[in-house]
C-alpha cells in the first residue's frame, strides 16, 4: 500500500483514492462467461438437492446452474427470480458458507462447494444488464396493500403482490428505499450502486408506489393503515440498537456500528470519510465484522474486534472471521468492555477478561487497555418504537404461519418479525410468503 | 523395466506410439519435431498422385465437440489429403528417414483406383527408404466423391484388388487403413487380408456433423454459410474403434493379421486397451492436435509404469490379452448374479443414483431419512446405471451374489454352474432345455 496517513484521531483521507478503490472493490468478483461455465460444470444436478433445502427462498439451484451450463443465463435468472426477486443482492450478500454452499454435496466430498452465490450473480447480472423486467403483472384486482418499510422484506412482498395484480403503497421512513441493502450491507458486497439499481429494476413490475419520508408512528398509524388498505405488511427491520453499558460510554468517538456503516454506504467520496487510527469494535456478529473490516479498508492502523465469549460462540461465520483476519483485523475473544477512558473523546478502551463458570459468563478480574480513538458498538439491534396492539415474541413482532400478526389484516416479516435468521434472504422469503398469504386472503 | 520397443510387421520403433497420417505428419518440420518429442513412428500425411496439388477449403476445416471446461471430446474435419506437391513430400520423407533410421516412417497413399496410378507412385515411395506404406481407404469426405478413400474402403472387392496391386509393385509392408463407415468391419478387413495385406489399421474418421449454428442454421465448420459431412475423431470415437479392432482380432478368418489401432487414443491407458484388444501398436492424431507432440511422453511413461506394475515385460506380452474375453452376448453367463452396493462412508448424498434408478431403471434405490440411499436387492437387476452416474469413484459397486444364495428379486437360488442363453429354457432353440 502506497500511502497511509497515520495521524492520530478521527481523520479522513488515510489512504489514496487508488487504494480505496481497490479495497472497496467486489469481495466476490463477477465471473467472466468462461469461468461461469467451468463453475457450473461442477454441479452434479443432485436429486432433491440439499442446497435448495438450505436456501431460505428455495431457489431451484441445480436447474438454474444447468441453465447457465447450457448457455441460457437469462433463463437461469428467471428460475432464480421466480423464488427470490432480490436474487441479485442475495447472490452478493448471502453467507452462502452457512446456507446453500454448506449443503452442497461437493462441500462434503471435497470441502469445495459449487460456487452457487457467484453463479447466481452471473445469471442475475446477465438478465438485469438487459434492463428488462422478466415478469408481467396479472390483471388488476382492485385491492391495495400497505407495506411499511422498503427493505428486502417489504420489497419482496410488494413485488409479489404487484405481480398478482394488487396495488401496493410502500411507506418508508427514510428518503431512500432499500433498507439495509442500501444502508447496512458492507460496501464491498454491494458495489457500484447495485442496491439502488436493483430497486429501480424491481419496481419495473409496476403497481408499486414508494412514499419516502413516511414513518409508522410519526404521522402514520397502524389503525389508519388497517382502515385505509385491504391489508398491511410490516417490514420495518430493527431500527434500534443496544447501547454499550460501560463507564464513559457516552464519550465522543463511541458510536453504533450501524451508523458508521450507513454513513460509509452513503458517502459519495470515501476519501472524505473520517476514520480513527486505532479502532475498537465491540461485538462478534456480522455487523461487527463489517465495521471492523471496513475500518481497516479505510486505513485505520489497528482494528480490534472484542467479543465477550469464545470463538465458537461468535455469530460471524468462519468465512467472515477469516475475512476479518485476512484484512488485518485482530480478533479478541473472552473480553468485555468495562470502561471507556479519555478526556471528552475516547482514548482507550478497558476490557475485562471473561470466562464461563457454571454456564455463566463472568469477569476474571484481569483487564487490558487498548488505545482507541474510535469505538464501534455492534452488540445487537432492537425493534424500534412500534404502535401498540401487536403481540411481541422475544423482542420481535410475534407472527404465526406466513407472517400473520396478532392484529387481523396485518402481516409482518423480515428482521422485525419473530422466527428466522436476520438475513437478507430470510427477509425476502418472509416477504414473499406473506404476500402469498395476503393474496389468498384477498382472493377468498 | 518394461521394454516398449515395437516390431510391427517387421517395422521397428522404440515405442508403439505412431502419429497417424494427418496434419501432424504433413511435413518435414512437423515430423522432425515429433521424433524429437519421442514419437516412435509416423504415418506420413496421405500422398496423392502426381499432378496439380489438392485444393483444400480456405475457411475453417475443423468442428469440435466439447466436454466440461472446453475439453476436446471429438474433432471433425473436412480436410483432404496433402495439398503439397508430391515431389516435395517425397524429398522430405527421404531426408527425415535418413536422419531417423530408428523410427518408423510409413507413407500413406491414396491414388485413383487404377493399377497404373499405383504402379506409378509406388517405386517413387520405395526410393525414399520409407519403412512401408499405408493405403488410405478411409477418408470419408472430399476424396470419396472422386472415387477414392472410403469410396474404395466401402467396397471389399476394390480393397482386395488395390492391395494386390500394391503387394505386386512394392516389396515392403503394406498396411490397409479401414473406414468405419460400413456396417460390418470384418468384410473390408478380410478383403485386405485376401489381397495380401501385411496388416490393417483402423479406424479412419467417422462421417459426422458436429454441430449446427443456431443463429445461421449452418452446420459447423461453416464455410460461407454452408457445411458438409466431415470425419469425426478423438476420444468420442474410441469405443467405436475398440469394437472394430476387437471384431477383427477375434475373427477366426483373420487370425494372426496384425492390427494398428487408431481412434481416440489420448492417454497411455487408451493405448493399452487397444493393444489388449489385439492392436500391435497404436496411431494417434487428435490427442496430438489437441495437446501437441509432448503428450507422447505421458503415454510412454504411463504405459511402462503399468507394464512394470503388472509384470508385462514387452509390448507383445500385452497384445491380444483381452481378446479371449470378448464373446457374443449369447455366451455370457446368465447365472452370474450381482447387486449394486452403496458404500455409505463414501456416499456424498447427491441422489443421482436414486433419480436415475427411480425414473429410468428399476426403482431399486430407496431414499431414506437424512438422504441415506440404499439398494433394494429385491428390485435391483444390476444394470450398473447407478455406478455409471455416481460422481464418486468406487462408491457404488457391483457385488456378486454367491452361488447357493437366493436372489431376492427372482426368489431363485443362484446356480454355481455356467449357463448361457443357448442353454436357457426360455430360448426356443435351446439345446439344454428339457
Ligand atoms: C451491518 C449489517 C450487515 C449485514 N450484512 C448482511 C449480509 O452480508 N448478508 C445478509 O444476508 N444479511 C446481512 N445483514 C442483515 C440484513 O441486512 C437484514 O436481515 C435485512 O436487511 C432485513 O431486511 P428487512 O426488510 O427486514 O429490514 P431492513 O433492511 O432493516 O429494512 C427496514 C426498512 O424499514 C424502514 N423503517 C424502519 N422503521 C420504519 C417506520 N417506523 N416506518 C417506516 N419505515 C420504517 C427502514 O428505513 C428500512 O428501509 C446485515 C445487517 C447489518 C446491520
Ligand atoms: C484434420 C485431419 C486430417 C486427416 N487426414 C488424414 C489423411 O490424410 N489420411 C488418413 O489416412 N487419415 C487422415 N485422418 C485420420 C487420422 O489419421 C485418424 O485415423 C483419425 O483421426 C482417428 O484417430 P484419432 O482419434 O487419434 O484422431 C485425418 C484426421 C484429421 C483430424
Ligand atoms: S444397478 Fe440398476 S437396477 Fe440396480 S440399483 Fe443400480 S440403477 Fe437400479
Amino acid at each position: 500500500m502506497a500511502m497511509r496517513n497515520r495521524a492520530p484521531g478521527i481523520v479522513p483521507g488515510r489512504l489514496s483514492d487508488d487504494d480505496l478503490a481497490v479495497n472497496f472493490g467486489d469481495l466476490h468478483p463477477a465471473y467472466a462467461a468462461h469461468e461461469a461455465s467451468v463453475a457450473a460444470d461442477r454441479c452434479y444436478f443432485c436429486h432433491d438437492a440439499p442446497c435448495v433445502t438450505a436456501c431460505p427462498t428455495g431457489i431451484d439451484i441445480p436447474l438454474f446452474i444447468r441453465e447457465i451450463q447450457t448457455g441460457v443465463p437469462e433463463a437461469a435468472a428467471r428460475t432464480i427470480f421466480d423464488q427470490n426477486i432480490l436474487g441479485g443482492m442475495c447472490a452478493r450478500v448471502c453467507p452462502t458458507e452457512t446456507l446453500c454452499e454448506e449443503a452442497c454435496v461437493r462441500q462434503a466430498a471435497e470441502g469445495k462447494p459449487v460456487e452457487i452465490g457467484r453463479l447466481q450473480r452471473y445469471a442475475t447480472d446477465t438478465l438485469m444488464r438487459t434492463g428488462t423486467h422478466p415478469f408481467t403483472r396479472a390483471a388488476p384486482t382492485g385491492k391495495t396493500v400497505a407495506v411499511v418499510g422498503a427493505g428486502p422484506a417489504g420489497l419482496a412482498c410488494a413485488h409479489r403482490l404487484a405481480l398478482l395484480g394488487h396495488d401496493v403503497v410502500i411507506h418508508e421512513a427514510r428518503a431512500k428505499p432499500g433498507g439495509l441493502n442500501e444502508f447496512g450491507i458492507a460496501a464491498y458486497k454491494s458495489t457500484d450502486g447495485f442496491a439502488a439499481a436493483e430497486v429501480d429494476w424491481l419496481l419495473k413490475i409496476g403497481g408499486i408506489r414508494i412514499e419516502p419520508g413516511q414513518a409508522l408512528g410519526q404521522g402514520l398509524t397502524l389503525d389508519g393503515l388497517v382502515a385505509g388498505f385491504d391489508a398491511v405488511f410490516l417490514s420495518v427491520g430493527l431500527a434500534g440498537v443496544n447501547a454499550l453499558r460501560a463507564e464513559g460510554a457516552a464519550k465522543a468517538g463511541v458510536v453504533p456500528a450501524v451508523d458508521f456503516i450507513a454513513g460509509l454506504r452513503q458517502a459519495q467520496d470515501l476519501s472524505t470519510l473520517p476514520i480513527g487510527r486505532d479502532v475498537v469494535v465491540i461485538g462478534g456478529g456480522m455487523t461487527a465484522v463489517d465495521a471492523a473490516v471496513q475500518s481497516r479498508l479505510l486505513g485505520a492502523e489497528t482494528v480490534t474486534m472484542a467479543y465477550r465469549r469464545d470463538q465458537a460462540a461468535m455469530g460471524a461465520s468462519q468465512f467472515e472471521q477469516d475475512l476479518a483476519a485476512s484484512k488485518g483485523v485482530r480478533l479478541m475473544f473472552n473480553v468485555t468492555p468495562v470502561s471507556v477512558h479519555g478526556n471528552g473523546s475516547v482514548a482507550e478502551v478497558e476490557l475485562a477478561y471473561t470466562e464461563t463458570r457454571d454456564g455463566a459468563l463472568v469477569e476474571t478480574g484481569e483487564t487490558v487497555r487498548l488505545p482507541a480513538d474510535q469505538v464501534f458498538v455492534a452488540i445487537g439491534q432492537t425493534l424500534g418504537d412500534l404502535p401498540g396492539g401487536l403481540d411481541l415474541d422475544g423482542g420481535k413482532i410475534a407472527v404465526t404461519g406466513a407472517g400473520r400478526t396478532s392484529v387481523p389484516g396485518v402481516w409482518a416479516g423480515g428482521d422485525c418479525a419473530s422466527g428466522g435468521e436476520d438475513l437478507t434472504v430470510t427477509a425476502v422469503a418472509e416477504g414473499r410468503d406473506a404476500a402469498m398469504d395476503i393474496h389468498s386472503m384477498l382472493s377468498a | 523395466m518394461a521394454d516398449l520397443t515395437s516390431d510391427f510387421v517387421g517395422i521397428r520403433s522404440p515405442n508403439p506410439f505412431w502419429l497417424a497420417s494427418a496434419p501432424p505428419t504433413d511435413k518435414e518440420y512437423n515430423v522432425r519435431r515429433a521424433f524429437e518429442a519421442g514419437w516412435g513412428g509416423v504415418v506420413w500425411k496421405t500422398l496423392g498422385a502426381e499432378g496439380p496439388p489438392i485444393v483444400n477449403v480456405n475457411g475453417p476445416r475443423y468442428g469440435v465437440v466439447h466436454g466440461a471446461d472446453r475439453r476436446v471430446l471429438g474433432l471433425n474435419n473436412i480436410e483432404l489429403i496433402t495439398d503439397r506437391p508430391l515431389e516435395v513430400n517425397l524429398e522430405e520423407i527421404a531426408r527425415v528417414k535418413a536422419d531417423y533410421p530408428d523410427r518408423a516412417l510409413v507413407v500413406s497413399i491414396m491414388v485413383p483406383c487404377e493399377e497404373a496410378a499405383w504402379k506409378a507412385i509406388l517405386p517413387r515411395v520405395a526410393e525414399t527408404g520409407a519403412d512401408g506404406i499405408e493405403l488410405n481407404f478411409g477418408c470419408p469426405h472430399g476424396m470419396s466423391e472422386r472415387g477414392m478413400g472410403s469410396a474404395v474402403g466401402q467396397v471389399p472387392e476394390y480393397i482386395e484388388m488395390v492391395t494386390r496391386w500394391c503387394k505386386q509393385h512394392y516389396d515392403k509392408p503394406v498396411i490397409v487403413k479401414l473406414t468405419p463407415n460400413i456396417t460390418d468391419i470384418r468384410y473390408p478387413a478380410r478383403a485386405a487380408k485376401n489381397g495380401g495385406a501385411d496388416a490393417v489399421s483402423l479406424i479412419n474418421t467417422v462421417s459426422s456433423i458436429t454441430s449446427v449454428n443456431l443463429d445461421t442454421f449452418s452446420p459447423e465448420p461453416s464455410i460461407d454459410g454452408k457445411g458438409s459431412h466431415g470425419g469425426y475423431c478423438g476420444p468420442a470415437v474410441k469405443p467405436i474403434a475398440l469394437n472394430m479392432v476387437a471384431e477383427i482380432a477375434r475373427d477366426p478368418e483373420m487370425k494372426g493379421l496384425p492390427i494398428s489401432g487408431i481412434g481416440g487414443v489420448t492417454t497411455w491407458r487408451d493405448a493399452a486397451e487397444f493393444m489388449a484388444l489385439g492392436a500391435g501398436n497404436v496411431q494417434v492424431c487428435t490427442a496430438a492436435m489437441t495437446y501437441g507432440f509432448k503428450v507422447v511422453q505421458e503415454m510412454i511413461a504411463g504405459l511402462s509404469d503399468w507394464m512394470n506394475r503388472n509384470g508385462h515385460g514387452t509390448v507383445s506380452d500385452v497384445v491380444g490379452r483381452a481378446v479371449p474375453n470378448v464373446t457374443d452376448w449369447q455366451y455370457l453367463n446368465l447365472n452370474y448374479v450381482a447387486k449394486a452396493k452403496i458404500d455409505q462412508e463414501a456416499c456424498i448424498k447427491c441422489g443421482r443414483c436414486f433419480a436415475v434408478c427411480e425414473d429410468t431403471s428399476h426403482q431399486a434405490i430407496v431414499m431414506g431419512p437424512e438422504r441415506v440411499f440404499e439398494v433394494d436387492d429385491a428390485e435391483c437387476v444390476a444394470c450398473n446405471l447407478c455406478v455409471d452416474v455416481c460422481p464418486v469413484e468406487d462408491c457404488i459397486s457391483m457385488v456378486q451374489v454367491a452361488p447357493g444364495e437366493v436372489d431376492p428379486r427372482t426368489g431363485k437360488t443362484v446356480d454355481a454352474a455356467y449357463g448361457n442363453w443357448t442353454m436357457h429354457p426360455n430360448n426356443p432353440l435351446s439345446k439344454a432345455a428339457e
